[in-house]
């Protein structure tokens, strides 16, 4: 590494401020508490800006350049958003004060609630989840209380399309359900006959990816729910791509049942180094009973002289609470802001743009890469990373080069069902130009692996990191921040 | 893409060799080239184990993706390779060979006249390459 760790830079003896003369009376920590073995990095203030100013230099964000990996949504992060955040009012309360002292913070929950059960058509909302892959697991203990509050136990199978995010299998598998794989049809939509099947009254529910992670719209969405709800399971949606739909199709309306948001994806909080997440969950009205609790809830409504006043129910078959306090509030502060600033118009041109700018990249990219499920896509799409006649390339090399071009690779080797899977998902927030810019280098790309292979194997080469050994680095774990003994 | 002509083969990617009524199995050369570097390997199923065809009974994982393999017969399991755990990356360069993963004693070994020939799984690999 150019730079060095910062226990690596630690110098015995110095610090970073200095305390003045304590003028109220000391009072020493138990002794209990007191450990001489803690080895902490002692720096001078100056010496810990510049490390951190040098590695944020390594980095690679969305304020540099374009950010295509697909299933993300890494869309520019509006720095109004960071504004409203760091309002005083939000910044210097605490979820322990009393709720009288806090009915801004409610208020803005309650609203987020409100305004996402509007977007997603659902009855209700948690907003506790830290972020999409536990408001997945939630989701699916919600479908479990759900059935067997109804005396309904033989449930123990979650059908999973092979196209569907990759966590789905895991938040199943997590929650004790065993998970039924269903392939995908030519079309790239889920194979209607295998689902209909395995439809029996021993599935819970089916978890659907939708636009799924080929980027295309499920034209069998219809069928495969109905199909579901028929032999009495519940659809869970995973809102990973719902940046396709906003403002334009509602899942609830759909018949989905369940749907975790990602507020860091679809709504511009920060992810990818700058998170954490933020994953409120939606519900239809048969399962609002079942949220985790407590909720935010106006529980007096006011009148024209005084205001409403909010608080937290809990509700009435509550699974419990998933989450310490209420869930990550600046993600919330910063996704209403987001909300706020686009209105109802705005989002759907979030999506339209999100949308047409993923076309115009796959009708740039159709004639030098293969397109496997070929057809309109949504916000994202697939390219397979390999030529026949150069075998020797792979969906890696491509992704390293384009660093080399300062473009972030797009997600590889995910879905599982293409071979060398390139998943682009540029998101609205890129202009024409930077399109262009990303084509132009994958174009090079392409004419380089034909011309100088090496150039992409070695690749990358003008990155402060060159191409790292990634069997090492998943073999060989090192789990400290501390400098190895080398000796 | 390798397909020894003494072997049986799923459409999940797992060989089955047989002698007399032990079936060894493992996975095949399509499934290491499209894992890509195995990193990880760890049998599910211990020594003594029964088990029926489809069941999980080791899981890989490679710098690109985690795999489950499972068994294309049914059994009770008699050996299992140690050498795999240490050494994963022998899927990679010897998928017929030292990557054997399990030894299962067959309780039935009809059962592997369902199983696909050669020629038919590659015919199956060629579907999929699109």
């Amino acid at each position: 590494m150019p730079e060095p760790t910062i226990f690596e830079l630690s110098s015995p003896g110095r610090t970073g401020v200095t305390f003045p003369t304590s003028d109220v009376p000391e009072s020493p920590l138990p002794v209990d508490f007191l450990r001489s073995d803690l080895p902490l990095p002692e720096m001078s203030e100056v010496d810990v800006v510049r490390h951190f100013t040098r590695l944020s230099k390594l980095n690679y964000s969305i304020d540099q350049g374009i950010y295509p990996l697909g299933s993300c949504t890494m869309k520019y992060n509006p720095r109004v958003n960071e504004m409203v955040a760091r309002f005083s009012g939000f910044t210097q309360t605490h979820p322990l004060q009393p709720l009288e002292t806090v009915q801004g913070n409610l208020y803005l929950m309650y609203l987020l609630q409100e305004w996402l059960k509007e977007i997603g058509g659902f009855a209700g909302v948690t907003l506790q989840p830290a972020a999409g892959a536990q408001g997945e697991l939630t989701g699916i203990l919600i479908m479990r209380a759900y059935h067997v509050d109804r005396g309904d136990t033989r449930r123990t199978r979650i059908l999973i399309p092979d196209s569907a995010h990759g966590t789905n299998p895991a938040s199943s598998a997590m929650s004790g359900y065993e998970v039924i794989n269903i392939p995908t049809d030519p079309r790239g939509n889920i194979d209607l006959n295998f689902l209909q099947s395995v439809c029996d009254d021993r599935v819970a529910g089916i978890m659907i990816t939708n636009p799924n992670t080929l980027g295309l719209f499920d034209q069998n969405i219809i069928p495969v729910i109905q199909a579901v709800h028929r032999v009495g399971g519940l659809v869970y949606g995973d809102g990973a791509n719902l940046n396709a739909l906003l403002g334009i199709a509602r899942p609830g309306d759909l018949g989905i049942d369940i749907m975790h948001f990602n507020l860091h994806k679809t709504f511009a909080t920060p992810h990818g180094g700058g998170g954490p997440g933020s994953g409120p969950v939606g519900v239809a009205a048969s399962l609002v009973d079942f949220l985790p609790g407590p909720i935010v809830s106006m529980v007096e409504e006011g009148d024209e002289d005084i205001p409403p006043f909010f608080g937290f129910v809990q509700p009435a078959k509550s699974i419990g609470r998933v989450k310490s306090f209420f869930g990550h509030f600046g993600m919330m502060v910063r996704a209403f802001t987001y909300i706020a600033m686009h209105g109802p118009e705005g989002l759907r041109k979030v999506a339209e743009n999100a949308v047409l700018n993923a076309n115009y990249l796959l009708a740039r990219l159709r004639n030098t890469y293969h397109v496997p499920y070929d057809r309109i896509c949504m916000h994202e799409f697939v390219l397979e990373g390999r030529w026949k006649e150069v075998p020797e390339i792979i969906a890696l090399d491509i992704s390293k080069r384009l660093m080399d071009y300062g473009i972030h690779p797009p997600t590889n080797y995910f879905p599982l069902i293409v071979h060398d899977a390139l998943m682009i998902e540029p998101t609205e927030t890129e202009s024409k130009d930077s399109l262009d810019y990303f084509v132009d280098a994958m174009e090079k790309i392409a004419f380089e692996a034909r011309t100088h292979p090496e150039w992409l194997k070695e690749a990358p080469h003008q990155t402060p990191v060159r191409r790292v050994d990634e069997v090492k680095a998943a073999k060989e774990l090192v789990l400290c921040c501390q400098p190895i003994d080398r000796e | 893409m390798n397909t020894p002509a003494d072997l049986r083969y799923t459409r999940t990617d797992e060989w089955v060799k047989v002698e007399g009524n032990i079936a060894t199995i493992g996975v095949t050369d399509y499934a290491q080239d499209a894992l890509s570097d195995v990193v990880f390997f760890e049998a599910v199923v211990s020594v003594g184990d029964e088990i029926r065809a489809g069941d999980h009974i080791a899981t890989l994982e490679s710098v690109k993706a985690a795999a489950e393999v499972n068994s294309p017969v049914t059994g009770k399991v008699v050996a299992i390779n140690e050498n795999l755990a240490s050494s994963p990356e022998l899927v990679n360069s010897d998928p017929y060979g030292a990557a054997w993963m399990l030894k299962v004693e067959l309780s039935d070994p009809s059962e592997t006249a369902k199983l696909l020939a050669p020629e038919e799984y590659d015919q199956y690999c060629q579907t999929r390459s699109h």
